[in-house]
């Protein structure tokens, strides 16, 4: 694609964002479009958000579990840029009027001490970087209609990121055996679901290693002090106004998070 | 739950001996519940204690029990909405790492399960998860190999306890820990078949907490009028939905805080 239709694109993903409103699949409009443009809508889509006053403060890993993979016929991970307009706090109500058909996934985030460059990055360097993991949400939510994502249309826009929730009670990963903790989603103080770190790319350092080379071979690095979210180690929850979700990391602490409003769609 | 026996002592014996064939010399038969439609759990556990009783007096030496059917992935997979027990006898347990045979079991599948070995004896009703833990002496990970003797794995409740819960073969390993060591609700385990990963859970996933599993066992067999005896080896339920083995196939149970369980399967 030229630098034209890429900007277009990006430009109709950040309008959406902004307009809280959803546009056809990217790939209905222009089916040629390959994962590499993807990246550069995904891109320019960011650049609007930056040039608008956020800060990029990490990035989130999406597409790490085989079922997903499957689903959307790929067979790695993709990744998105995480900006300040995304953070929440635990203990925040997350204000479902900002959002269009959010859905919340379980994850592990990395909070890194030391800068990673890939290529050549393995799991054991991503220990080694980490300052701390923390059970996380993320709020997943697509501008695209009725989430009818194929890889190009999830990638283009930023992963179908929406924002995040990093839970208080932070792990050293040279303690917590992020592989085989189990992870424990209770919705509205019901056990919804269970999972565990190998989940994702058989362990959440794994995903980030990857992302770490993947960014690499761009020439970008990670930074000291970007939040990177692991990959969900849960099933996709639709959330609505009233819904309280905690995820429980074993080892580890819980992150609780409540919904009020409604959701675009 | 109505433990109500509606079968007379012959069908009983009649069922019993249908089971036990199916269980000794494995083969498939129609569930139960397609000759008998108005058979109740409370038959179903009869059949079962029927069974225990003929074991028992070959010899075999009963060493626990098992909870069944205890996750909402399990009772969706076997389209049942309650809980079952079986009994577990010497007969039945595995040393990790084994050589198992497959050529004695009809359609044989491994689920992972936290073990609880018991210090005091524990009597229902009214049994709760922290009596539970109370009179637990230690936990460790085990693997169940359940096999139904039933056509296809299908089956309903009062079949199934006639069946002992389908249970077949156990296979305890890793690490023994105290119960006060570990949250019990949130320990992660990976079920590997032949080097992938082909389940995943948490052990919440059984009724919310393991020690649930174990307190609704013990109130189940004071309906039966028995009690849980001190030294009994208790496992609690499927964490993961239960995964076909055969000859050839080797299994790693792999849980947080508890270390492995391994196996593999021959003809």
């Amino acid at each position: 694609m030229n630098e034209e239709q890429i900007q277009h694109y990006g430009d109709a993903l950040y309008d959406a964002w902004r307009e809280c409103r959803t546009i056809a699949p990217l790939l209905e409009q222009e089916p040629e479009i390959t994962l590499a443009d993807a990246y550069r809508i995904q891109l320019r889509y960011i650049e609007r958000r930056v040039a608008a006053g956020e800060t990029i403060v990490g990035k989130k890993i999406g597409v790490t579990s085989k079922p997903v993979q499957d689903f959307l016929g790929v067979f790695q991970p993709d990744f998105g840029q995480l900006t300040s307009g995304m953070v929440y706090q635990e203990g925040d109500v997350i204000d479902l009027g900002t959002l269009i058909q959010p859905k919340a996934e379980a994850e592990l985030a990395f909070v890194l001490k030391a800068d990673l460059q890939g290529p050549g990055v393995t799991a054991m360097d991503v220990i080694r970087a980490t300052d701390y993991v923390v059970p996380c949400f993320e709020i997943v939510d697509s501008r695209i209609t009725d989430w009818k994502i194929r890889i190009q249309d999830t990638v283009a826009d930023n992963a179908s990121c929406g924002v995040y929730v990093l839970g208080k009670t932070k792990g050293d990963p040279r303690k917590l055996d992020i592989t085989l903790a189990g992870m424990v989603l209770e919705k509205n103080g019901e056990l919804h679901s269970t999972g565990v770190g190998a989940a994702v790319q058989g362990s959440p350092a794994n995903a980030v290693a990857w992302l770490a080379n993947t960014l690499g071979e761009l020439g970008i690095p990670f930074k000291a002090g970007e939040v990177i979210l692991s990959g969900s180690q849960s099933a996709l929850v639709p959330v609505v106004d009233g819904d309280e979700l905690v995820c429980t990391v074993g080892g580890l602490g819980s992150c609780r998070v409540k919904f009020s409003g409604r959701s675009a769609v | 739950m109505s433990m109500e026996i509606t079968l007379n002592r012959e069908d009983i014996v009649r069922l019993c001996e249908r089971v036990e064939g199916a269980q000794t010399r494995a083969y498939a038969i129609p569930k139960l519940t397609d000759e008998y439609p108005g058979m109740t759990i409370g038959d179903g556990y009869a059949v079962q204690l029927e069974l225990r009783r003929r074991f028992l007096a070959r010899g075999h030496k009963q060493v626990g029990w098992k909870a069944g059917l205890t996750s909402k992935a399990k009772m969706k997979q076997m389209g049942v909405d309650v809980p079952s027990i079986g009994f577990l006898t010497d007969r039945m347990a595995r040393p990790e790492n084994a050589a198992i045979s497959t050529s004695d079991l009809v359609h044989p599948r491994v689920e992972c399960e936290v073990a609880f070995v018991m210090k005091h004896e524990l009597k229902g009703p009214g049994c709760n998860a922290a009596a539970v833990l109370a009179a637990t002496d230690y936990v460790l990970p085990a693997v169940e190999i359940i096999d139904s003797r039933f056509s296809g794995f299908k089956f309903d409740l009062p079949s199934v306890v006639a069946d002992n819960g389908s249970s077949a073969r156990f296979v305890g390993g890793g690490r023994a820990r105290y119960a006060h060591d570990l949250d019990l609700r949130t320990l992660g385990v990976v079920l590997e078949k032949n080097g992938e990963i082909v389940a995943m859970g948490a052990s919440a996933a059984v009724l919310g907490h393991p020690a649930e599993a174990i307190a609704m066992l013990v109130n189940i067999l004071a309906e039966l009028g028995e009690s849980l005896p001190a030294g009994s080896f208790v496992m609690s339920g499927g964490i993961t939905e239960a995964i076909a083995v055969k000859p050839g196939d080797s299994v790693i149970a792999r849980f947080q805080e508890l270390g492995s369980v391994s196996m593999r399967f021959v003809e």
